[in-house]
């Protein structure tokens, strides 16, 4: 009993120096394989993460309803913090983010949205914090994680059109994801089924980099897993929904 | 039309409108000589004081709407200083214009001009009839003064009188002159007038503030010249003002500080809020955040605290033991830290806005109006980003309605693997006789494709693929799905 109250506090404190630790909670995907990969069960919240397309605007069109379903499924306004305006509100709603949620600010440049982003960081209560740059140094990324940890309020950079030989700059992000445009599924009619992305996860404080081909958001920005691809040959569900 | 004055026993002209001077009739002239002039001359009795009253009232409303920084100039101008308040209308060039319409839709005839210093400003502003502003840009102020006429100078019409005998006629000849001689006979104005509209001697404005608002100000023994100190004083003069707006049941929607220099130059800067505050921290946060653009130049000895514009707020009763801990974010704050910083506009919600055209199907709405739960259709499948204005792409497909088998877009070849579709949206007939785009009665087919990469995107021909007459059947891309 001693031993193991002495162990908890040790890996808490390991964790603590780390700085994996989920201070403020976390945020699960509801999908069994990537929450289990992630330290904590999911995106830790309070803390800052880097998501990135291509410069192919379709994947970039992808990372964007991705991280609307994360933001959906959070309490709380959204600020959301821009470069360009090619943002389609309409689209963020089909994921399940209210336009009443989303403050939208064009803020012009990498440095201004950066500077608008940190302002966002301090206050509590937000959702998340949604800044939309080209490139930014590793000292932003340490000032960004910084205020986010300090307010609790999830940050989100979206690195717009970034190349993936270029990913490979330090970063204070907590988790570094790039979402691509995968085929979906052949429905044998002339239509189109619900789209699909490789998810892939670059980098992960506290644990392994890895990717998965998932489905894309539902109404309530959910993703799920496709039937076929789920790991286990004899999945009993047609598909895992997340919950 | 003139105005006449009594002087000595007679009746002289005090102002002249256009009419009247183009006759030959100037300011000065007894009213006899006038008449010998225009028999049919209108003559109305002068009202020095009203006129002044008329100014003030003038610059009170400039300074409302262009800058914190306003003087009427009697007889007949007021000074702004515009000094970093072009931005909020664009351009410097915007916000002349506007001044120009608005104060002209007033009934006045009026003559803008703007320049380095305030001497210039008002010798262009009564010497170049251009009828429309002129900007004289800057560091062209000299060149601009030296073709001037003397009298531009603002001096008295003696002195004028006794320079053109002397054979001055410019202010060209007037400036490489030797200056002992010239002030011993006419005095020490003119020289400084001189220097004050070639910038070699500062010319404040002593602005005016509106009665009745809420003010406070702080004088100070020593100047000071710190941001540091400025922030202090502010924090004070905030909470001094957030009293004064209690017990009027108001709260500040927009807030001046002026920076009074020890030179006599008065600074502002002008802060607003999305939500009538009376928080003395929120307000003293917003105005420390302006505070660099303030030059103290040798120091600051005084500071006023104005508060332009407010609306009525009512007390709220505070919030029991039990509603703190949830309690939502403090948005206000928020939003009016971004909006001093970016510009009320670059802040906003969108709404839905009733247009079958996708690109204007979405409207801005303020951050801060209150959420009314409206949003678009779900089932219309929608990009997530949209190419604004579409891009046009060559396109291999099969008319009427196949959709496209490939197409080639920033020259970059995509072939389709799948696709949906078409969806057909009419042009709005109530809108530009039906144009859009420069096409009466425009139809578009709008079709989504995944490519063999599994990039999604939005097609859409304009035509209905069968009658010319309703689009021109080329292609274009609109944007990119998840």
């Amino acid at each position: 009993m001693r031993h193991s109250s002495i162990l908890e506090d040790l890996r808490a404190r390991i964790a603590r120096i780390e700085g994996v630790c989920a201070r403020h909670g976390s945020l699960p995907f509801g999908l069994d394989p990537i929450d289990r990969h992630l330290p904590g069960g999911g995106l830790a919240a309070g803390a800052l993460h880097e998501i990135a397309g291509s410069p192919d605007l379709a994947d970039d069109a992808s990372a964007t309803i991705f991280l609307a379903g994360i933001l959906a499924r959070i309490e709380g306004p959204v600020f959301w913090c821009l470069r360009w305006r090619d943002l389609f509100a309409p689209a963020l709603h089909l994921a399940g983010l209210h336009p009443d949620r989303v403050i939208h600010v064009e803020a012009g440049s990498d440095a201004n949205v950066l500077l608008a982003m940190e302002e966002c960081l301090r206050h509590a209560g937000l959702a998340g914090v949604v800044g939309e740059v080209t490139k930014y140094s590793t000292t932003a990324s340490k000032r960004l994680q910084l205020a986010a940890e300090a307010s609790g309020v999830t940050a989100f950079v979206f690195r717009r059109a970034s190349k993936a030989e270029l990913a490979a700059e330090g970063t204070a992000a907590m988790t570094r994801w790039r979402i691509g445009a995968v085929p979906s599924e052949a429905l044998g009619i002339p239509s189109l089924g619900r789209p699909r992305w490789e998810v892939v996860l670059e980098r992960v404080r506290g644990s392994e980099p890895r990717s998965w081909i998932v489905e894309g958001c539902d109404a309530q920005g959910r993703i799920a897993l496709p039937a076929a691809l789920v790991d286990r040959p004899t999945a009993a569900e047609d598909r895992q929904a997340a919950a | 039309m003139v105005a006449a004055i009594p002087d000595h026993g007679r009746r002289i002209v005090a102002s002249v409108d256009r009419a009247a001077r183009a006759l030959g009739i100037f300011p000065g002239m007894t009213i006899t000589k006038a008449r010998s002039f225009a028999p049919g001359l209108e003559v109305v009795d002068a009202e020095p004081e009203a006129d002044l009253e008329g100014l003030r009232r003038l610059a009170l409303w400039a300074g409302q709407r262009y800058s914190p920084c306003v003087a009427p100039d009697p007889p007949d101008g007021i000074w702004l200083d515009i000094t970093g308040c072009a931005h909020l209308f664009d351009s410097e060039r915007a916000l002349l214009k506007d001044l120009h319409r608005r104060v002209a839709a007033f009934g006045l005839s009026v003559q803008i001009a703007v320049a380095d210093t305030a001497g210039c400003a008002h010798a262009v502003a009564r010497h170049v009839p251009a009828g429309r502003p002129v900007t004289i840009e800057p560091g062209e102020h000299r060149k601009a003064m030296a073709l001037l006429p003397i009298a531009s100078l603002r001096l008295d019409p003696d002195v004028v009188e006794g320079l053109r005998k002397l054979g001055f006629e410019r202010v060209e000849q007037l400036i490489g002159e030797p200056r002992a001689p010239l002030a011993k006979r006419f005095g020490r104005t003119l020289h400084r007038r001189l220097d004050q509209a070639l910038g070699f001697v500062p010319e404040p404005l002593e602005p005016i503030f509106p009665d009745q608002l809420p003010r406070c100000r702080r004088g100070f023994v020593e100047p000071i010249a710190t941001a540091d100190a400025f922030n202090t004083v502010i924090g004070d003069l905030a909470s001094d003002i957030v009293g004064q707006l209690a017990r009027l049941g108001k709260g500040a929607r927009r807030l001046d500080c002026y920076f009074h220099r020890v030179d006599g130059h008065a600074q502002a800067i002008r802060v607003g809020t999305a939500a009538p505050s009376r928080d003395p921290k929120h307000l003293a946060k917003l105005l420390s955040a302006k505070v660099e653009t303030i030059d103290p130049g040798l120091g600051i000895e005084a500071m006023t605290l104005v508060t332009p514009l407010v609306e009525p707020m009512v007390a709220r009763q505070g919030e029991g033991l039990e509603s703190l801990g949830r309690r939502g974010p403090d948005l206000a704050a928020l939003v009016d830290a971004l909006a001093n910083r970016f510009g009320q506009a670059r802040l906003y919600r969108t709404a839905p806005n009733a247009s079958t055209m996708p690109e204007r199907s979405t409207r801005t709405a303020p951050a801060l109006a209150p959420p009314d739960g409206n949003a678009w259709d779900d089932d219309l499948p929608r990009p997530s980003r949209m190419l604004n204005p579409p891009e046009p792409i060559d396109v291999t497909a099969m008319l009427p309605d196949h959709p496209p088998a490939m197409f080639v877009w920033r020259r970059k070849r995509f072939r389709v693997a799948r696709a949906d579709g078409p969806e057909r949206l009419l042009g709005e007939w109530w809108r530009e006789h039906g144009h859009e785009a420069g096409t009466p009665l425009a139809v578009r087919d709008y079709y989504q494709v995944e490519t063999t990469a599994g990039g999604r995107y939005w097609l859409f021909r304009l035509g209905d693929g069968e009658s010319p007459s309703t689009g021109p059947m080329r292609w274009f891309i609109h944007g990119a799905f998840a």
